[in-house]
């Protein structure tokens, strides 16, 4: 569904993404591991159009998007919840929504917002308020609620655990499995490598940049390195 | 009586500076720049109208040909001037926005000369008035008044309810996250300058009326006045811009009829020091924290 060949991406002079390749099937949850400044957000950025990288391509559903703009990926099934969730402060909880629906015809509109408060309760409690006033769990929850109004065949989740309590955590997560279950395939960008791994089938592991492991989750449980480096021994 | 004739003329100046500070506060809450060439877009807009009207066009596409020239030249220096910079840093775009504006004056004066002009303002707009008790209010006060009032009520559903609208907030909000949405960020931008220079356009032909000489640098003082409104109001704030606009034009006649009309400018001026010093965020502002 996804196969990025050869991406190298960088920050002015700062070489940042170096000669990355990698593919998620369609149906699949894949994640990407690595430390802080890794590369994974960077990655993620440049699928989604908003960097470019200066070689290779970026193949979704068959089609090469690695030159086209941003708002028509998101048009092609390409979803992506950006770190730090990026909701609309200063525009309640359903204008949230609504413009997340801004590829998508307003008949359905409607209704496919009462399917996310379905998904989510506490988004349709809070739909009048401001989404700056919602708690940390509520804005990653917005974001991923208006992220699936554009009807994303691959949903790309930057850190959905970040700043979260364990308890909001494990339910974030518990959402990544019923969308998946429910046909979404989703890339995965994590520092909470053993939750990633629990959901994910494959991971590759990031390392300034560079991609040093691919295997399926269940061996990157049981690597050492991977152990060492990313689940506290 | 004499109270509620000042009230009225300061609202119809109030109109004016209104519909200008909303260009000026849309624009710098889309992509943070202050477009110092906005005044000079309403120099073109009386200029058009002086022509249309002279030509002996009917008034109401004099007005449109006004508001649609406006539109128009705003798009034409958006793309041309503005969209190259929109990854530069905002001193470049500050800077180009001066240059456009010495550009218009300067093309104004080579086309036009820069002899002053005046406006055939009973062309556009009926003369005379009507009585209310003691009190005669002028027919171009009553237009100005109630059009710009129209104009910010549609203005206003337009951001607050449409697609568009909506857009727009998201844009000035997130420009990245906008892109996430699908939105077409550089056509939203653009839409902006577009809307600011339709209120500008209405706002040039206001203006002519009410000040009926024409000359090349005609929007410099006006445009800067109508900063300081929309900093008054709270710049980026849509509704600060109309408080903005009406207070300083308030005051603006309030300073004239205690009979000190040759202060105007300085304490306009006075005003906007102040803000900045009291309160930079402006009346409906919001503070503005910067990302670490």
């Amino acid at each position: 569904m996804l196969s990025v060949t050869n991406m190298n991406v960088y920050y002015g002079n700062i070489y940042a993404i170096k000669d990355i390749s990698f593919d998620v099937a369609e149906g699949e949850v894949v994640t990407l591991i690595g430390a802080n400044g890794a590369g994974k957000s960077t990655i993620l950025k440049t699928i989604s159009g908003l960097l470019r990288s200066k070689t290779g391509s970026i193949m979704f559903s068959g089609e090469d998007i690695s030159h086209t703009a941003s708002h028509s990926i998101v048009t092609r099934g390409l979803a992506h919840v950006p770190e730090g969730r990026r909701i609309f402060l200063q525009m309640s909880v359903r204008e949230n929504l609504e413009i997340g629906n801004y590829t998508q015809p307003g008949s359905t509109m409607n209704e496919r917002i009462e399917q996310v408060y379905e998904r989510f309760p506490r988004l349709k409690e809070r739909r009048k308020q401001f989404a700056g006033t919602l708690s940390g769990g509520e804005q990653q929850m917005l974001a991923i609620g208006r992220a699936l109004m554009s009807r994303p065949k691959l949903l790309m989740l930057d850190e959905p655990s970040m700043g979260l309590a364990p308890l909001l955590v494990e339910q974030i997560f518990g959402i990544i499995r019923e969308l998946n279950s429910s046909g979404v395939t989703i890339l995965l960008v994590e520092q909470n490598a053993h939750m990633a791994l629990s959901v994910a089938k494959r991971g590759y592991v990031l390392e300034t940049g560079r991609l040093v492991t691919s295997a399926s989750a269940a061996e990157l449980l049981q690597d050492d390195s991977v152990r060492k480096a990313y689940l506290g021994g | 009586m004499l109270f509620v004739s000042q009230l009225i003329n300061g609202l119809q100046l109030g109109s004016i500076y209104a519909l200008v500070a909303l260009g000026y506060s849309m624009v710098y809450g889309i992509i943070k720049l202050l477009n110092f060439a906005h005044g000079d877009i309403i120099m073109v807009g009386g200029y058009i109208a002086l022509f249309t009207l002279t030509f002996g066009q009917h008034p109401l596409i004099a007005a449109a040909l006004t508001v649609a020239g406006c539109t128009v030249l705003a798009i034409v220096i958006e793309k041309l001037a503005y969209t190259p910079l929109r990854f530069a840093p905002r001193l470049s775009l500050l800077i180009t926005a001066i240059g456009v504006s010495i550009l218009l004056q300067n093309l104004a004066q080579y086309f036009f000369s820069a002899t002053g002009r005046s406006f055939p303002g009973h062309l556009l707009l009926p003369q005379g008035g009507i009585a209310l008790g003691s009190v005669q209010v002028a027919y171009t006060s009553i237009i100005t008044i109630l059009t710009s009032l129209i104009s910010m009520v549609i203005l206003t559903i337009l951001v607050r309810r449409t697609r568009l609208g909506k857009a727009m907030r998201a844009v000035s909000e997130d420009q990245d996250a906008a892109r996430l949405m699908g939105i077409n960020v550089n056509s939203v931008i653009t839409f902006t300058f577009a809307v600011g220079a339709a209120l500008a356009g209405i706002g040039a032909l206001m203006y002519s009326v009410r000040y009926p000489l024409m000359f090349p640098t005609m929007g410099a003082m006006l445009g800067l006045k109508a900063f300081v409104a929309a900093v008054f109001g709270g710049i980026g704030s849509i509704p600060g811009a109309m408080l903005g606009g009406y207070a300083i034009g308030m005051l603006e006649v309030l300073v004239t009829a205690v009979g000190l009309s040759g202060w105007v400018d300085g304490v306009v001026f006075m005003v906007l020091i102040c803000v900045l010093m009291v309160r930079p965020t402006g009346i409906m502002g919001r503070s503005i924290m910067e990302k670490v």
